[in-house]
C-alpha cells in the first residue's frame, strides 16, 4: 500500500514513459493464486498509470479475461478489447480472472485512489464517493492532494468529508476536534462508528466531550429517521399485503366465497410473469429486456380471468351458500394448480430477474436506502386498487356486480343476466391475484408453493378490514403492515408476527365485522 | 388452516400412494427405499435427490446389479409431511422389506422417521448437511456436520483471505438446525475472542418474505467501524428475498459477505445471481470443481434427466456417496443383512467427485472436504479456499458443553452413539 502512495505521488510529478512495465505488470494479473494476483495489483497500482483503472475496475467486476497466450482482455458489453493496448479484439479462448473478495476490496481500493486523480469529474465524484464508503488511512496522502487541487464544489465537499474523517486518527489534538466539529452535522451510521472511540477514551478531555456531543447528537437524527424508515417498511409491507388482498376482497369481500385457491391465483400470475420474461428473452433484443414487465401485466391478467372464469362456471357456481363445502373445493382445487405447476415448470424456484429500473435503490439519510422495487409496487398497488374501484363505482360491469351482489332476485328481474356477472366477477378477482403475482415475482420466490405464504395474510387484511369494503382492506393492510413493522425491532420477526395475530383475534372478537363494516340488508342476504 | 393443511397433504399422499406400484417381491431382486418429498414445501429440494437414486439405481443395474441380483427402488411420497415420514418409513420396512432406506431433508423429519427405522432395525442413509448431536445405529450420516461446513467457513471469514471478520451476525430460519448451529457458532466464536457485543443472532419463521427491516439493521450493525460478516442458516424459500434485499439495499460482497449454508447450485439457479457476485457458502461439493468423477457425474445427470441445464449439488454427492458405500458394504457383507452391512460399513471407502476419498467412521459420519466458493454471475460457485485433507465429522460438537461428554462409536468397547463411557469395560 505505502508503494501504492509512493507511486501516485510519482504519478503526479511525471507521468508516461512506463508502457513495457504496464503491460508486464497487467500480464501478472494472470497469476495462479489470489495472493499472487494481489502482488501483481499492488505493482500495477504502484506504477500509477491512468490506464490501469479501467483494468481494476474490469477485474473487481470479473470483466478481465485471459487468453492462452496470456494476453489480458477487458470485456464491455460482449466485446473483447485488449488491456494493453486498447484495440478490440475477437477472444474465444478466453477464460476469466477469478477473484475473490478481499482482491475485489483491494482492487476498487486502488482504482479508487487512481480515479481521484483523473481529469473526469464524473469520475472523480465517484472516486470520493467510495473514498468516503470506506475511509482508508493507507489513502490519506491521495486524498489531501486530490482536496487541495479540486476545483467542483460537490466533489470538493465530498473530499473534505473524508479527509475530516481521516483526521479522527490525527495524533493532533485540535485537528481531530475541527474534524469532530465538521462531522457533527452528519447523519451517516458510520461517523456515528468512528466517532464513537473518541467519545469512549480520547486521552484529550476537550475532544472526548466533543465527540460525546456529537455522538448523542447523531443518535438523535438517527433514531429521528429510523422511526421513518420503519413507517416506510410498514406502507412497503402493507402494499404488498393490500395487493395480495385486493383480488380476495372481491371473490371473498364481494361474493362471499370462500376461496382458498386465491394464492394460486397470485402463482399463476408470477409464472406467466416467468413465460413473458422467457418470451421476451428470447425474441426481443437485450435492450428492450425491461420491458417485459409490462407486458406480463395484461397476460398475468387474461391467464387467471380466464382460469378463474372457468372454476366458476364448473366448480364454484355449483355450492354458492354453502361455505364448507366452497372452502373445501377451492382447497382441493389449490392443490392440484400446484401439482399442475410443479408438473408443468418442475418444482424447483424459476429465476425472475428484476428490470434495471427495479434494482438498486437511492441512499438517503442515515443510511437508508430507498429501493426502487419498494416505490414501485407502493405505487403500482395504489393503481390497482383506484382503477379497481373506478370500475366498481362508475363502469356499467360495476354496477350490475353491486346490483347482483347486493339483490340477487331484484337484479334478476331487472334483467341482469346474474349468472355471468358471478363468472365475470370472479374472473376479476382472479385476474387482479394474477396482477398481483406478477409484483410480487419481483420481491420473491417463483414457485409453485408461493401462493401458500400469501393466503392466510390475505384473509386476514380482508377481515380485519372489513368483508365487503375495499377502503377496509385498504386501511386493514397499511395498518397490519405498519404495526408488523413497528413492531419487529423490538420484538422481532417471529414474535411480531404472533403479537399481530393475536391482536387481530381480539379486535375480531371485538368488532366480528372488521373495521369497515357493510351496515344495511345486504348484510342479511 | 393447519388442520386443514395437514388433512389435504394427507389425502393427496393418501392417493399417491395408491398410484405406486408395490410389486411383489421377488427373489432375484434387492429394493432400496427412497423416501424423499415430491409434493408440499420440500419438493422444490427432495425431489432432486429421489432422481440421484434412481439414476444410482439404474447405472447399478446396467453394471450387473447387486450380488448377481437387480436392484428395484421403491419410491414413495411423503409430502413434506413429518409424521408421514415416519409412516412411509414403516410402510418401506414391513409391507416392502427394503434392504436400506435413502431418504429425509429436514432434520425434523429425520427425527421421525428415527424411532421406526431403529424398532424395525432398517437403514437410513440421511444426505444433507445438518446440526450434529445426533448418531444413530441405524442411520448413516453423509451430509456435513458443523465442523465440516460452519466451523471452516467462519475460520476462513477470520483469516485474512476472508477479510479478518470481527463482528458477525449468524442469522437463521426459526427450527432446529439453525438454532443448533448458532449455538455451536456463538460458543465457537467467543472462543476465538469475539465479544458478545460483536454477535448479532436473528431468526425469522418460514418463508419469512419481507426482509427490509432485517437488511437494514444488518447495515447498521456493520456501520459500527470494523468489518463484519453474515453466517446465514436461512432454510429454503427465505432465501431468494433475502439476497434480492442485500442487492436492491446494495449491500457488495466485499463490504459485508453473506456465508450460506443451506445455498447450493440448485437454490442459486432459481435467483438472478449478477448482483449477488462474491457472496459465499460452504460446502462439501461444488459443481464448478474440475475432477474426472464430477465430469462423468455430471454428464450421467443430465443424460438421466435429459436436460443439459440441470445443476448438480452438495446433497447430490451426499445421495451418491451414500449409495456406493452402501453397495460396496453390501458386496463385501455378501448379503444385505442389516447387522453384516452396518459393520461392513465402518472404514468403507468412496472416492469424493471432488477428489480424494471419503471414508465412513464408527461415529457414523463421513470424513470428507470442505469448500469454501464465491457465487459467481453465472449461478455457480468458484472454489476460493478449501480443506488440505479431509475433515472427520464431529456427531457431537465440542463447543457444546452437554454434548461435548459424549462419544459416538458403534464398535467395541463402546458400542453406542451418545455415552460418556464405553459400554463394556475391562
Amino acid at each position: 500500500m505505502l508503494k501504492l502512495v509512493l507511486a501516485l505521488v510519482a504519478l503526479l510529478v511525471c507521468s508516461p514513459a512506463y508502457a513495457d512495465d504496464f503491460a508486464g505488470a497487467v500480464r501478472a494479473l494472470n497469476a495462479d493464486s489470489f495472493s499472487d494476483k494481489l502482488t501483481a495489483a499492488d505493482t500495477l497500482a504502484a506504477l500509477g498509470d491512468g490506464r490501469a483503472a479501467a483494468v481494476f475496475e474490469a477485474m473487481a467486476d470479473g470483466r478481465l479475461y485471459a487468453t492462452a497466450d496470456g494476453t489480458i482482455l477487458i470485456e464491455q458489453s460482449g466485446s473483447y478489447r485488449d488491456a494493453v493496448s486498447g484495440a478490440t479484439v475477437a477472444a474465444s479462448d478466453a477464460a476469466a480472472i477469478t477473484v475473490n473478495n478481499r482482491l475485489r476490496g483491494a482492487l476498487r481500493a486502488a482504482a479508487g485512489q487512481l480515479g481521484l486523480l483523473n481529469s473526469d469529474p464524473v469520475i472523480r465524484q465517484q472516486a470520493a464517493e467510495s473514498m468516503l464508503a470506506t475511509p482508508n488511512p493507507d489513502a490519506a496522502d491521495t486524498v489531501r492532494k486530490a482536496l487541495a487541487a479540486e476545483t467542483v464544489p460537490a466533489i470538493k465537499a465530498l473530499l473534505s468529508q473524508a479527509v475530516a474523517r481521516l483526521d479522527l486518527a490525527d495524533s493532533d489534538p485540535a485537528h481531530r476536534l475541527s474534524a469532530i466539529a465538521q462531522l457533527a452535522a452528519s447523519s451517516d451510521p458510520q461517523v456515528r462508528g468512528l466517532l464513537q472511540p473518541l467519545a469512549d477514551g480520547d486521552s484529550d478531555p476537550q475532544v472526548k466531550a466533543a465527540a460525546q456531543k456529537a455522538v448523542s447528537s447523531i443518535e438523535n437524527r438517527l433514531g429521528l429517521i429510523g422511526i421513518g424508515v420503519n413507517i416506510f417498511q410498514g406502507i412497503s409491507l402493507g402494499s404488498v399485503l393490500l395487493l395480495a388482498a385486493i383480488g380476495l376482497a372481491v371473490t371473498f369481500g364481494v361474493m362471499g366465497v370462500i376461496n382458498m385457491a386465491h394464492g394460486e391465483m397470485i402463482m399463476l400470475g408470477a409464472y406467466s410473469t416467468f413465460v413473458v420474461q422467457e418470451a421476451v428473452r428470447a425474441l426481443l433484443p437485450p435492450d428492450y429486456f425491461g420491458l417485459y414487465l409490462v407486458i406480463a401485466v395484461p397476460v398475468a391478467f387474461v391467464v387467471t380471468f380466464a382460469v378463474g372464469v372457468l372454476l366458476e362456471r364448473t366448480v364454484i357456481r355449483f355450492l354458492y351458500g354453502r361455505p364448507l363445502e366452497t372452502m373445501l373445493a377451492t382447497w382441493g382445487i389449490s392443490l392440484m394448480l400446484q401439482q399442475l405447476v410443479r408438473s408443468l415448470f418442475g418444482a424447483s424456484n424459476r429465476e425472475v430477474a428484476n428490470p434495471a429500473w427495479m434494482t438498486g435503490g437511492i441512499e438517503l439519510i442515515g443510511g437508508f436506502t430507498l429501493t426502487y422495487n419498494r416505490v414501485v409496487i407502493i405505487l403500482f398497488c395504489l393503481a390497482v386498487l383506484l382503477a379497481l374501484a373506478a370500475v366498481l363505482r362508475w363502469s356499467r360491469f360495476g354496477l350490475f356486480m353491486r346490483a347482483v351482489t347486493q339483490n340477487r332476485p331484484m337484479a334478476s328481474a331487472m334483467g341482469i343476466p346474474t349468472g355471468r356477472i358471478d363468472a365475470a366477477t370472479f374472473g376479476l378477482g382472479s385476474g387482479i391475484a394474477g396482477i398481483a403475482g406478477v409484483a410480487l415475482s419481483q420481491i420473491g420466490n417463483v414457485s409453485p408453493n408461493l401462493g401458500q405464504g400469501y393466503i392466510v395474510d390475505s384473509f386476514m387484511v380482508v377481515v380485519f378490514g372489513g368483508v365487503g369494503s375495499l377502503w377496509g382492506t385498504l386501511v386493514g393492510a397499511l395498518s397490519l403492515g405498519l404495526v408488523n413493522k413497528l413492531l419487529e425491532p423490538y420484538a422481532g420477526a417471529m414474535l411480531g408476527k404472533i403479537l399481530v395475530l393475536v391482536a387481530i383475534i381480539l379486535f375480531i372478537q371485538k368488532r366480528p365485522r372488521g373495521l369497515f363494516a357493510l351496515k344495511g340488508r345486504s348484510v342479511e342476504g | 388452516m393447519k388442520f386443514m393443511r395437514s388433512l389435504g397433504l394427507g389425502l393427496l399422499a393418501a392417493a399417491s400412494m395408491l398410484s405406486v406400484s408395490s410389486a411383489k417381491a421377488a427373489d432375484d431382486t434387492i429394493k432400496v427405499g427412497v423416501l424423499h418429498s415430491l409434493s408440499g414445501t420440500m419438493a422444490i429440494s427432495e425431489t432432486t435427490l429421489k432422481d440421484t437414486v434412481l439414476m444410482m439405481v439404474d447405472d447399478l443395474n446396467k453394471h450387473g446389479g447387486l450380488l448377481g441380483k437387480k436392484v428395484e427402488a421403491v419410491v414413495v411420497d411423503p409430502a413434506s409431511n413429518w409424521p408421514l415420514f415416519a409412516e412411509k418409513a414403516r410402510e418401506l420396512l414391513e409391507k416392502d422389506k427394503v434392504a436400506a432406506i435413502f431418504g429425509c431433508w429436514t432434520s425434523v423429519s429425520r427425527k421421525s422417521v428415527l424411532p421406526v427405522v431403529e424398532q424395525l432395525d432398517g437403514l437410513l442413509f440421511y444426505p444433507v448437511q445438518y446440526e450434529g448431536e445426533e448418531s444413530s445405529r441405524n442411520v448413516f450420516y453423509t451430509g456435513a456436520a458443523p465442523n465440516q461446513q460452519a466451523i471452516p467457513a467462519v475460520d476462513y471469514l477470520m483469516s485474512k483471505d476472508g477479510g479478518e471478520v470481527k463482528r458477525w451476525v449468524l442469522a437463521g430460519t426459526d427450527y432446529v438446525y439453525p438454532r443448533t448451529t448458532n449455538k455451536i457458532l456463538e460458543s465457537y466464536l467467543k472462543s476465538k475472542g469475539v465479544a458478545a457485543d460483536d454477535i448479532m443472532v436473528n431468526y425469522t419463521p418460514f418463508g419469512h418474505s419481507d426482509w427490509q427491516t432485517i437488511v437494514a439493521d444488518i447495515k447498521k450493525f456493520a456501520s459500527a467501524g470494523k468489518k463484519t460478516a453474515v453466517v446465514s442458516t436461512i432454510n429454503g424459500d427465505a432465501n431468494v428475498p433475502f439476497y434480492k434485499e442485500l442487492a436492491n439495499q446494495g449491500i457488495k460482497a466485499d463490504q459485508i459477505p453473506v456465508v450460506a449454508f443451506s445455498v447450493g447450485e440448485e437454490e442459486l439457479a432459481g435467483i438472478d445471481t449478477k448482483n449477488l457476485v462474491g457472496h459465499l457458502a460452504a460446502w462439501n461439493y461444488f459443481e464448478s470443481v474440475k475432477s474426472p468423477e464430477n465430469t462423468a457425474f455430471i454428464k450421467q445427470w443430465h443424460d438421466f434427466t435429459k436436460n443439459p441445464k440441470r445443476v448438480t449439488n452438495d446433497p447430490m454427492e451426499a445421495t451418491y456417496i451414500g449409495f456406493k458405500m452402501w453397495t460396496q458394504a453390501v458386496q463385501q457383507a455378501g448379503t444385505t443383512d442389516v447387522d453384516a452391512v452396518r459393520q461392513a460399513m465402518y472404514g468403507q471407502k468412496v472416492k469424493n467427485l471432488t477428489g480424494g476419498v471419503a471414508v465412513m467412521n464408527t461415529n457414523h459420519h463421513l470424513s470428507k472436504p470442505v469448500f469454501i466458493g464465491e457465487i459467481q454471475a453465472d449461478g455457480q460457485l468458484q472454489t476460493v479456499w478449501k480443506t488440505n485433507g479431509v475433515i472427520k465429522a464431529d456427531a457431537w460438537s465440542p463447543y457444546i458443553p452437554e454434548s461435548a461428554k459424549l462419544t459416538a462409536d458403534w464398535t467395541y468397547p463402546w458400542v453406542c452413539g451418545n455415552c460418556t463411557e464405553p459400554k463394556f469395560k475391562n
